[in-house]
């Protein structure tokens, strides 16, 4: 288990204070403290931990959120922002003197300009909200993370979410113009805009996957595209994870990038036939879904030519959609995976760790023999074309002891991805999940300078602290441990 | 000339930073030097130069990844790709036709300076992809950000806060990029158009159609042309290019260039030759949203025009007076915009804002993590701001 910095007793002390503060910047019911409404707050995407907050606080407007973030820095009161609390990593995990910030009210639409190919949306607009608005047109949001239907744009800024499409269409930080945000002292600031390339710092970039710890986004220029005129998926299965990625370094060295292109193993394989019934075949050791963009004629060139490149491999199956049925036949079992292993096992830990793509027989292979060492079964999906793994660790969280060995285990691949090459995260983020982990990855002076730039957004560590950075050399967060 | 640093690899930098550091002595941090004359005229007796860290020191196509030491020429770099097919997802230009000839420009410069052609407009900038970075900070210590891999959200993203410094805040020694296959073939369309405004519409009606437009540019003068690009397998361009025909003929006259033609377009518009910028030009670039790109033109009232990213970069040319920088500016800020000075004669580049000057909050943000990154502020200082 993580450890989490002791609560300042002075914040405790001055409980109702601080609550009858919050209630005089919100009126009405903005701010929630009774027990009971609070519990859906105390966790997120990573319910294995769990902490109610001091309160929790819903503001409707930038201003709101200002005003609140003045008045808990005024007082020495930490935040914890949230969005939809999807997060994976527990970045939205409450600490127990903390006021979780919700955006979940900052819900409109603000604009939609086509000729600019641009929406100003509120951060509490979830993801696949902004899509459903403009595809009438034609146009569409491109980052796709599997919870877009829940994830909400505020939160997808604050982890620079990914998804099935980034291979072509890029992740967050790639689709984004403009961000409205508020710092720790309560300011409002505009980093970027409606144009791209900003002159000056990258202060967007910096922010985006900064994960909650510089400053709140409040309201987001995201890009937006004209959908293409169709798209299509074809199904391939092979005799071995080896082969299987011997066909994706083939198709993207023939100079075609799907649009998007996902690796199931085995056990995934059976996990999804079983709860999807999507024709995968069983005896595959490892299978790709591919999917191509265009015109009828242009997928039909686009998947003969993959077709070709694919039967180079000994395949077991291979399997072109033929009509937007058949293409939706076979994302259904990809698309319930994390359904599917939930049918099978009562818990299961998501972890993302990404690696040199080259890397995938020997890391799946490690994985297997973790998997008969800890005793947990494991299933793997994978964003192939990008090396972005999402093993699936398979436990009980009624076992204490089970959830501590699929912690260790997550942790030791998590390890791996980076000896070979890779990182302990893609698309999921630090949160309190992996913070742990970070020397692995970084030196102790990466990590000091880290902090430094942190503590030059918010001195006093306030800002969704004991995610991201261990707590050990915390100049800042240890004293209060 | 002042006095050159070259060290030939990164404790090299390092040891040079550091020494510096402690001396008080600013550093000019330069790649090939071909970008000198951009921005602010730096306030440093000395240069560093990291021309003498060169090389490739990692390629796998399969993986869409090139790592190179930052000194590397972007030349050397584009052959190493086009070997296999592949390309700088950005476009960078040389700006030879800016800044003039030289050896070309490093791909830590072009990282430094965040600068990208036509294909900026879908595919991205070079911060886009800049997957990982080394550097070195300004008290000489060494540090690395990022990775050799495609999707990384570990930590607080220093490559994009180091992409577009201009050699302020670290070093760059050595940068990854992701990188993607060159397209088959290129096809332009071009349109005949009656205005600026019209070309503009013409512009927003192609990037916001289904078939992938990955240029859009607008030459002004008499006979304003829109001109959209498509880079994809022979099959689709073709196809592409027809069904934008429909699409567009209602904009202009409209014609199709052909491959090689149109890659020898796009090259001169990534420099901004179409320009024509003279040599006592200034020459600035104005990032605005697309739809306001004429109005910019003509609220600058410069000579020379040239717009791409569908409307929304504009290159504009015309005498270096402390009276056109104040009329640019006041266009970009209009526009709710960013301006950049790109060329000027040392004093007008030394005595005017070159970039938007930024609130209150943020440049006391910008203070307090110039106190982290460089304490000493001997890392081109002057370069974006003053003082």
């Amino acid at each position: 288990m993580i450890d989490l910095p002791a609560p300042k007793p002075d914040v405790l002390a001055r409980r109702d204070e601080i609550l009858a503060g919050l209630r005089a910047l919100l009126p009405g019911d903005g701010v929630i403290t009774e027990p009971a409404r609070v519990k859906p707050y105390e966790t997120d995407g990573l319910s294995a931990y769990r902490q109610p907050p001091l309160a929790v606080a819903l503001p409707r407007t930038t201003e709101e959120v200002a005003a609140i973030l003045g008045f808990c820095h005024r007082n020495g009161v930490r935040v914890v922002p949230r969005g939809a609390g999807t997060s994976l990593s527990g970045g939205a995990l409450p600490l127990a003197d903390s006021v979780v910030l919700g955006l979940m009210r900052m819900n409109r639409i603000i604009e939609v300009d086509y000729a600019n190919r641009l929406a100003v949306v509120e951060a509490g607009v979830t993801n696949l909200g902004i899509t459903n608005h403009i595809a009438a047109d034609g146009f569409f949001y491109a980052p796709d993370p599997s919870s877009q239907l829940a994830c909400m744009i505020g939160g997808n800024v604050g982890m620079n979410s990914g998804g099935a499409h980034c291979l072509k269409y890029g992740v967050t930080a790639n689709n984004l113009l403009g961000l409205k945000a508020v710092t720790v002292e309560g300011e409002i600031v505009e980093l970027g805009g409606r144009h791209l390339d900003a002159a000056g710092y990258d202060w967007l970039g910096l922010l985006t996957g900064s994960e909650g710890q510089l400053a709140v986004v409040t309201e987001v220029t995201v890009r937006i595209l004209h959908a293409p005129e169709g798209q299509r998926a074809m199904l391939a299965a092979f005799k071995g994870t080896e082969i299987a990625g011997a066909a994706v370094d083939a198709i993207i060295g023939s100079g075609i990038i799907p649009v998007a292109l996902e690796f199931m193993d085995r056990p995934c394989i059976h996990a999804c036939e079983a709860f999807a019934h999507a024709g995968y075949p069983l005896d595959a050791e490892a299978m790709l879904i591919i999917e191509v963009e265009g015109s009828v004629e242009e997928q039909d060139m686009l998947l003969g030519k993959l077709k070709e490149i694919c039967s180079r491999f000994d395949p077991i199956s291979l399997k072109v959609a033929q009509t937007v049925e058949e293409s939706m036949a076979i994302w259904k079992g990809r698309k319930g995976a994390f359904g599917a292993v939930g049918r099978i096992s009562p818990d299961y830990l998501c972890m993302d760790g990404t690696i040199p793509t080259g890397e995938l027989p020997h890391v799946l292979r490690r994985i297997g023999e973790m998997s008969a060492e800890y005793g947990l079964q494991v299933a793997n999906v994978f964003h192939a074309g990008d090396g972005n793994l999402h093993p699936l660790i398979m436990f009980d969280a009624n076992d204490a002891e089970s959830f501590r060995r699929a912690e260790a285990f997550g942790a030791d691949i998590l390890k791996l991805c980076v000896e070979v090459g890779g990182c302990l995260t893609g698309e999921h983020g630090v949160g309190v999940e992996k913070r742990d982990l970070m020397p692995v990855q970084f030196t102790p002076f990466e990590l000091d300078q880290m902090r430094a730039l942190k503590s030059a957004f918010d001195p006093q560590w306030l800002l969704n602290p004991a995610k991201v950075f261990p707590l050990e050399g915390n100049p800042v967060l240890r004293q209060a441990a | 000339m002042s006095d050159v640093l070259a060290p030939a690899d990164e404790a090299g930098v390092a040891a040079a930073v550091a020494e510096a550091a402690r001396a008080g002595e600013p550093l000019a941090v330069e790649g090939r030097g071909t970008k000198r004359a951009m921005l602010r005229p730096v306030q440093a007796a000395r240069t560093l130069s990291l021309r003498n860290l060169s090389g490739i020191t990692l390629y796998r196509p399969q993986e869409l990844i090139l790592s190179a030491r930052a000194g590397t020429p972007l030349a050397e770099i584009e052959a190493a790709l086009a070997e296999h097919g592949q390309q700088v997802v950005a476009e960078p230009p040389v700006l030879a036709a800016i800044f003039g000839g030289g050896q070309g420009p490093s791909i830590g410069g072009l990282v430094a300076t965040n600068l990208s052609g036509p294909r900026r407009i879908t595919a991205g900038a070079m911060r886009d992809h800049v997957m990982g970075i080394r550097a070195v900070n300004g008290l000489g210590e060494a540090f690395h950000n990022g990775g050799r891999v495609l999707k990384n959200v570990t930590g607080l993203d220093l490559c994009k806060l180091l992409t577009g410094a201009h050699g302020t805040l670290g070093v760059l020694t050595e940068v990854t990029l992701k990188v993607l296959p060159a397209a088959e073939r290129s096809g332009t369309l071009a349109i005949a158009v009656p205005d600026l405004e019209t070309g503009v519409r013409a512009l927003s009606a192609g990037l916001g159609s289904p078939y992938g437009v990955n240029g859009a540019a607008l030459l002004a003068g008499e006979a304003p042309r829109a001109l959209l690009r498509i880079e994809e397998f022979s099959e689709s361009v073709a196809y592409r290019l027809g069904r934008l025909r429909e699409a567009l003929e209602r904009f202009g006259d409209a014609a199709v260039i052909e491959d090689v033609e149109s890659r020898e377009l796009w090259r001169g518009i990534r420099e901004a030759e179409p320009l024509a910028a003279q040599p006592e030009d200034a020459v600035w670039r104005v990032s605005v949203q697309p739809t306001a790109g004429p109005g910019v033109v003509a609220a600058a009232g410069l000579p020379r025009a040239l717009l791409d990213w569908g409307g929304g970069l504009v290159w504009l040319a015309g005498p270096a007076t402390a009276d056109s920088h104040r009329r640019v500016m006041g266009a970009a800020r209009t526009a709710g915009g960013s301006f950049t000075l790109f060329r000027a004669p040392e004093p007008l580049r030394a005595a005017v804002p070159v970039l938007p000057e930024e609130g209150k909050v943020l440049a006391a943000i910008r203070e307090r993590i110039r106190a982290v990154m460089d304490p000493k502020g001997i890392l081109s200082p002057g370069r974006m701001y003053a003082g």
